[in-house]
């Protein structure tokens, strides 16, 4: 349906960067004691700039291509000697708090598709 | 599907978990076993982890994997029990090289670990039911 397309605005982008996010975090968590892996994680306001500039540009549907270039590695607040470089109360607290995130984006979208109710039965 | 890729590293990360508790088990239950002779002589088991990067280009996950396990190569405990059945021409047996307190310590990890994995995959399937009851009022 191509007029519904635009319609949510860019919270259906926002929601799959912090499913995505989601996924990297759990990856960290679930490396905690892989010898000399590398915690990673991606800067969601880098990435949803990215996202509304090519919305603004000309709708693609592709607007969230290339997201894997955005997965950047953490700097570590403490070397361990295995090279790891997962902290685990570090990633717990943000994978908790993008989870947060994830629900407030979950509501913005269902406030659009409330309002397109309303606007569709004229009310 | 991102949520798939999530629960599959979750599980991932528990059955590496439970593998680990498992060897750790096995040198807890071998802490004292003697043996005869030094080359008999139980040595505690360690898993090696290893991570498996997802090849596509939509997926962000890495799963963790253990690639085996290695006996620890610290020496084995050699005493003088002469009325020990196991001994050997000498009267010495061989304990096992076992360290209780790390692998108690590595227990403690390992199911911090797990349980790290399980309120993950919680969060994970609350997330799920939040985007299925999407528009509904």
């Amino acid at each position: 349906m191509e007029i519904f397309d635009k319609a949510l605005g860019v919270h259906p982008y926002s929601l799959q960067v912090r499913l995505d996010r989601a996924e990297i975090i759990t990856s960290n968590l679930a490396n905690v004691d892989t010898p000399g892996y590398l915690a990673r994680d991606i800067d969601y306001q880098n990435v949803m700039q990215s996202v509304s500039a090519k919305l603004e540009s000309s709708f693609h549907s592709d607007a969230m291509s290339g997201g894997r270039d955005q997965v950047k590695y953490r700097v570590p607040y403490q070397s361990s000697p295995d090279g790891n470089t997962v902290d685990l109360n570090v990633e717990q607290a943000k994978f908790a708090s993008n989870s947060m995130d994830f629900q407030t984006a979950i509501t913005f979208l269902n406030m659009k598709i409330e309002g397109l109710h309303k606007a569709i039965r004229g009310e | 599907m991102s949520f798939d890729a999530i629960y599959s590293t979750g599980a991932s990360a528990m059955r590496a978990q439970v593998m680990r508790l498992d060897t750790i088990a096995s040198n807890l239950a071998n802490a004292n076993t003697v043996a005869s002779s030094e080359n008999d002589a139980y040595r505690a088991v360690k898993p090696v982890f290893e991570t498996v990067y997802q090849q596509t280009e939509t997926s962000f996950s890495a799963q963790v994997n253990m690639a085996g396990v290695v006996q620890t190569d610290r020496p084995v405990d050699q005493r003088y029990e002469p009325n020990n059945p196991l001994s050997d021409a000498d009267g010495y047996v061989y304990y096992s090289n076992v360290n209780e307190l790390e692998e108690m310590a590595d227990m403690m990890s390992a199911s911090r670990s797990f349980q790290t994995a399980t309120s993950v995959l919680n969060r994970v399937s609350g997330m799920q039911q939040s985007i299925l009851s999407l528009g509904q009022r």
